[in-house]
This record gives structure tokens, C-alpha cells and sequence, in this order.
């Protein structure tokens, strides 16, 4: 996994809430065996008309628009499991999404992707919303070490929480396996430990 | 102070804590199948690590296979390739695999409970976020990631931070033509589909504990429609009695230990929880979906809401669904009804469908697909003489797989029109581009499938 830092960009929104994962990557596309590819397939029903030609009114396909942070509604990555949600979405380019609430699964999967979720109070995603409203390419800052979400045209800012140790793994850029397989021997003894129990 | 079923089983797969939040869980059960677990064997390859524990681990074809013609080579190169890998996959790391033409074959959350390789006090996870199914056995049992299959795979655990607990009763007495499914489609109508993002349910109450196993799964199924990282339900006779005897079920004098062992597994009376919520059963309707979300139901005699101001998301749900506020939904002109899915493919689903539609015809312009969760309910069916009935009534009865629940098969629900669907999402486009799906129960898809239009299963049911 990469390491996460810090992030400075322009951002893409998406002002729509309950955003599920048949929507970041229908199940149709689903069927690759690799992790790499799906960024083509990212929010395919809503950017492509069924001729593939593209949906001009798409946030994707506005040329006003680009950026490695999506900014999207409440709920966001609900419904499926499927970790090829947040795989399309850092194969697209992003590497944070930000919005005032998201589904669980999604954000353990995106965590161990590199793609930080950054959830933020309803008012500042509004705020959000409005700067770029009003610059599309209006600048944000991530520092992920101080946990810490800024608009870079007011200088208004807004911490996040994260899990002490995911924040470790992205600033790091380790993944959750390379944990676990360090602590085989603990896991050896839990086992005989309730196989003893049993008897 | 006393402690949750939830926190009991939980503190017993406990290995490790990191960080503060941070706990290394122990994985007793772990179902794969061929969509999430492709770029997990891949991992492990990399890696030049093994299966640790393959004995614990048990893989079945669902996702992506045809529900017809199943004896023959699946036709779609791309759904081919991957069930093929994970054939190749499990005899490389030597997994069991129950996959297309094995008897015990079927969706992943159907076939675990009827094998009785679910059993209580159990953790469980799989690729998919339906897993929460098992917890009707009072299991911990949630969907993962493909990372989390991995870690999984390797080392049979999984890191989760703990989550929040939440407590749902349901008591009372539901009215006739009211099911398990209509229980959890207004839950949700009640929560949201977020309202229980955090938290892991129990359901509880006398409704609750009235439902037969089959009812459970149903309830638990949708846990996450709401947000929720699992649902459960405290194991009594009724569960007992389903687990007696099956294949994998502990037999003889080791059966009367587990039985003693699980009736352990129960909250506590002075457990706290960190949300609570009571609903009266009698409160409840059949209920149906009007949006795209399964938060967005109401009881069959209720009206489309009306947009509220400034909603966009609201208002496109609506555009999609090609409805209108303030609208009835009863008498709405239905042409596809799917009845199957991990939340109602189930024996008992079928019989109440049969029991419905014995002797009637389905309406000249519905497409009736009646898709049985595994081989062994599609057996039992057939041996029950539920087959005969459904085609006698011109249903496609079909072979065992996730079909049209997700659109990812070749079982699809063309653009704009509207199905009553028996399964678990009406997300844009999740039963094929542009369908429009309405959830309901497998009673309601039965009617609705016999009259062409939204009924309210009560006044038939009077009838009789």
C-alpha cells in the first residue's frame, strides 16, 4: 500500500447522498480477477449512456472538474461490501473522499487501499460544496498526521477522526497483513488455548 | 453489570488488542466464493504464504453463474474465467469447494446454515455483506473486503474495531399475510438506511422468537440495509431443532454438549445497550419499496411521500422510479417478479409461494423467475411437488444461484420496468441498467405475480 501523508488538491463533488457501491462500480463489472482496471467503470451508470458515449451533465465528464478528493453526500459507500468501490476510485485517481458520513464497510476497505475517508460535520461539507461552487479548482489540504482538513481560499479548517492504528498504516503505508502475520505465534496460542478449554 | 450475547461470543474470539481501538478477532467460519476472492488468493501467491487454517474455510460459485443449463460450460467467457479460477484456487490451496453440479452447491448464505456448518456462538465472515444472514443463529457474523479475505485466509483473523450495540424488539403478534420479510423492510422503513451504521444489532422480542429459522436468516439479511455490521438473534429450540441432524451439525452426545453450551448464549437481563428501539408487531403492513434505497418502504395501503423541499437525492430516486409523490402504490402495473436471493430463496419461501399460487395462473404479462438458493431446496422443492405447482402457474423455476438479485449474471430485469423483487436492494440499476425494483416478501411477489399489479396480500387472504 502507498503511504499517506499529506494531500493538496482540487476536488470533484458529488452533492448526492446515499452514493451505494452499485453505483461506484455495478456488479457487471465486477468480474476481473486482478485489483487494477476498474477506474474505467467507476460510476459507470451515471457517466455513460448505455452507447457508452458519456453523460455530459456527469461531474466526471465536466472538464470544470478534477482533483484525487471526491466530495460526496451523507452515507456514502453504502450497500455492497465489494472492495472493487474503493479500488475504482483509487484506480480513477483519488486518494480521499470526503463526506459528512460514511458506511462501514466502505470505509474499512478504503482505509486499506490508501484512500482516506474524511468525514466531516454536515455544515462543513456544505461549506465545502460552496467553495467549490464557486472555484471549481478551489484547493483543499489533507494532513493526515494532524488530522486536519482545510480550505485552502479561507483558511478554514476542520479536524477528522481516524483509528490510531489505520493512521499508522497510511502514514507508514502497511497493510493489515503484514500486522497479522507478525502475530501468528499469539494466534497459535489462542487456538490451543480454546482447544484446551473445549476439552 | 451483565454482558450482551454480542459482547459474550465477542470476548471469546478475542487473540490481541492494538492500539486502543483496534481488536485482532478469530475467525471460526469463512465462506468464499469466485467475486471477492480472486485478488485474496492472488495475495497470498504473492506473498508465497499458505491457506492457514483451509479446514475453516469452505467456497461455493453463486455470484456469477447461469441459473440455467448449469451442466453445461457457463457461456460468458469474463464469469467463466473467474468461477474457473476459483476452482483452480481452492485445489491449489486446498479449500472445499462446493461449486456448479456439487449437490451441495448454492448461494453462500443459504448453504451454510442448511450443511450446519453455521452454528451458534460462532464468528463468521465472507466476501459479502449479506453474511450478516448467519447471525440468525446467534452468530457474529459480517462482510468483509477483499483485503480482510486475505487476512483472513492467512491467518484466520481479522482486525475490526468494535462496534456499538443496538437492541430491536419486535413483540406482539403480526397479522396474517404479514412475514419475517416485512418485519425488516419497515425496520428499515424506521431507521433509514443508515441508521444503524456503527452498530451491531440484536433483534429481540416475542415476533422475534415466534419466526422459524427461515424467518431469522430473512431479519438478519438486511441487517446491513440499514448500516448495520450485523444483526443476530439468541439461539433457543427453534434453532437447536434446525441444526439437529444436518450434515456438519455435531452429532449424538456431542449434539446434547453444543445444545448445552449454546444456551449459554443470551444477553443478559441487566446488559445495557448503546441504542434501543420497540416496535409493535401489530403496527406492521406488507410492505413494499417506492425509492432506491431500502430505507425507502411503506406498508402496501400507504402513498409515495412526497419529495421533501430541496431534496435532490430524493427527487432523482423518484425520477428513476418513475413515481410521483403522494401517489398510491397499490394497483401499480408490475411486468417482472424475482423470487429468490440469500434473503428469501429458502424452502419455507417456496412453500409459502406454492401455497399461494396452487391452482392459479400468473397474469399474461408478468415474468415469473423463481430462483431456489441451493440444490438442496431446489431438490426439496421439487420433491414436495412446489416445482409442479410454480410451473403449472407458468413460473420460471430455475437452478440455484444469486441470479437477478445483483445484475451481474445473465438474469437481468430490462430498463424501466418495474419488478417485485423477493431480494435484498432496489439500488439504481441493481437488477440490470435502468430497472426499477420494489422489494417485497415472497407472499407479496406471489400475489403480485398472480395479479399483475401491487395488491395487499390481506384482503386476499381474507377472501379465502
Amino acid at each position: 500500500m502507498e503511504k499517506f501523508q499529506t494531500l493538496h488538491s482540487s476536488a470533484v463533488p458529488l452533492p448526492i447522498e446515499e452514493v451505494d457501491t452499485d453505483q461506484i462500480i455495478p456488479a457487471r463489472f465486477l468480474k476481473a480477477t486482478t485489483r487494477e482496471g476498474f477506474g474505467d467503470n467507476l460510476f459507470r451508470d451515471w457517466r455513460y449512456q448505455n452507447d457508452d458515449t458519456p453523460k455530459p451533465d456527469f461531474v466526471l465528464n465536466n472538464p470544470a472538474y478534477d482533483g484525487k478528493i471526491m466530495v460526496a453526500g451523507r452515507n456514502f459507500g453504502c450497500g455492497s461490501s465489494r472492495e472493487h468501490a474503493a479500488w475504482a476510485l483509487y484506480d480513477y485517481g483519488f486518494r480521499a473522499v470526503v463526506s459528512s458520513f460514511f458506511a462501514d464497510i466502505f470505509r474499512g476497505n478504503a482505509l486499506n487501499n490508501g484512500l482516506l475517508p474524511v468525514q466531516v460535520s454536515e455544515d462543513f461539507l456544505h461549506d465545502i460544496f460552496s467553495a467549490i461552487e464557486q472555484d471549481p479548482q478551489a484547493t483543499f489540504t489533507i494532513d493526515l498526521e494532524q488530522q486536519k482538513f482545510t480550505i485552502d481560499a479561507t483558511g478554514q479548517s476542520t479536524g477528522f477522526e481516524i483509528d490510531a492504528y489505520k493512521k499508522h498504516c497510511l502514514l507508514n503505508g502497511q497493510d493489515d497483513i503484514d500486522f497479522l502475520l507478525s502475530i501468528k505465534d499469539k494466534i497459535e496460542t489462542y487456538e490451543q488455548q480454546r482447544q484446551a478449554a473445549a476439552v | 453489570m451483565g454482558k450482551t450475547l454480542f459482547d459474550k461470543i465477542w470476548d471469546n474470539h478475542l487473540v490481541s488488542q492494538v492500539g486502543e481501538d483496534t481488536q485482532v478477532l478469530y475467525i471460526d467460519r469463512h465462506f468464499i466464493h469466485e467475486v471477492t476472492s480472486p485478488q485474496a488468493f492472488a495475495g497470498l501467491e504473492k506473498r508465497g504464504i499458505p491457506v492457514f487454517r483451509p479446514q475453516q474455510t469452505v467456497a461455493t460459485a453463486d455470484h456469477n453463474v447461469p441459473t440455467k443449463d448449469q451442466h453445461l460450460p457457463i457461456r460468458e467467457e469474463l464469469s467463466r474465467f473467474q468461477v474457473d479460477k476459483l476452482t483452480e484456487n481452492c485445489e491449489q490451496f486446498g479449500v472445499e469447494l462446493y461449486g456448479l453440479g456439487h449437490p451441495y452447491q448454492g448461494i453462500v448464505h443459504v448453504i451454510g446454515p442448511e450443511l450446519g456448518i453455521t452454528q451458534p456462538g460462532m464468528t463468521i465472515v465472507c466476501g459479502d455483506s449479506h453474511t450478516s444472514t448467519h447471525g440468525a443463529f446467534g452468530c457474529i457474523a459480517f462482510g468483509i473486503g477483499t483485503s480482510q479475505v486475505e487476512q483472513t485466509l492467512a491467518t484466520q483473523c481479522v482486525l475490526q474495531r468494535k462496534p456499538k450495540s443496538m437492541r430491536i424488539s419486535v413483540d406482539g403478534e403480526l397479522q396474517p399475510g404479514v412475514t419475517a420479510k416485512d418485519i425488516i423492510l419497515y425496520i428499515i422503513s424506521q431507521l433509514t438506511a443508515s441508521g444503524g451504521t456503527g452498530h451491531f444489532v440484536e433483534y429481540a422480542g416475542s415476533a422475534i422468537s415466534a419466526l422459524s429459522m427461515e424467518g431469522r436468516m430473512t431479519i438478519c439479511n438486511m441487517s446491513i440495509e440499514m448500516g448495520a455490521r450485523g444483526g443476530m438473534i439468541a439461539p433457543d429450540d427453534t434453532t437447536f431443532e434446525y441444526i439437529r441432524g444436518r450434515e456438519f451439525a455435531p452429532k449424538g452426545a456431542d449434539f446434547d454438549a453444543a445444545v448445552e453450551r449454546w444456551s449459554q448464549l443470551y444477553t443478559d437481563e441487566d446488559a445495557t445497550f448503546d441504542q434501543e428501539y420497540h416496535f409493535r408487531a401489530e403496527d406492521i403492513e406488507p410492505m413494499i419499496t417506492y425509492g432506491t434505497n431500502p430505507g425507502m418502504g411503506i406498508g402496501i395501503s400507504q402513498a409515495v411521500p412526497e419529495v421533501p423541499a430541496g431534496n435532490v437525492t430524493f427527487e432523482n430516486s423518484l425520477k428513476y422510479m418513475g413515481l410521483q409523490g403522494g401517489q398510491a402504490m397499490k394497483g401499480q402495473k408490475i411486468n417482472h417478479v424475482f423470487i429468490g436471493s440469500c434473503t428469501n430463496s429458502r424452502i419455507e419461501d417456496l412453500r409459502a409461494v406454492a401455497a399461494f399460487v396452487k391452482g392459479r395462473k400468473k397474469a399474461d404479462h408478468v415474468n415469473v423467475m423463481v430462483v431456489p438458493g441451493s440444490k438442496q431446496v431446489e431438490a426439496q422443492a421439487k420433491a414436495e411437488g412446489l416445482h409442479d405447482i410454480l410451473t403449472a402457474a407458468g413460473f420460471d423455476f430455475r437452478e440455484p444461484g444469486c441470479s437477478a438479485c445483483l445484475g451481474m449474471n445473465e438474469d437481468k430485469v430490462p430498463a424501466g420496468e418495474y419488478c417485485v423483487s423477493t431480494s435484498n436492494r432496489n439500488f439504481e440499476g441493481r437488477q440490470g441498467p435502468g430497472a426499477r425494483t420494489i422489494l417485497a416478501s415472497p407472499l407479496m411477489a406471489a400475489a403480485t405475480a398472480i395479479y399483475g399489479e401491487l395488491v395487499d396480500v390481506r384482503e386476499l387472504l381474507n377472501q379465502n
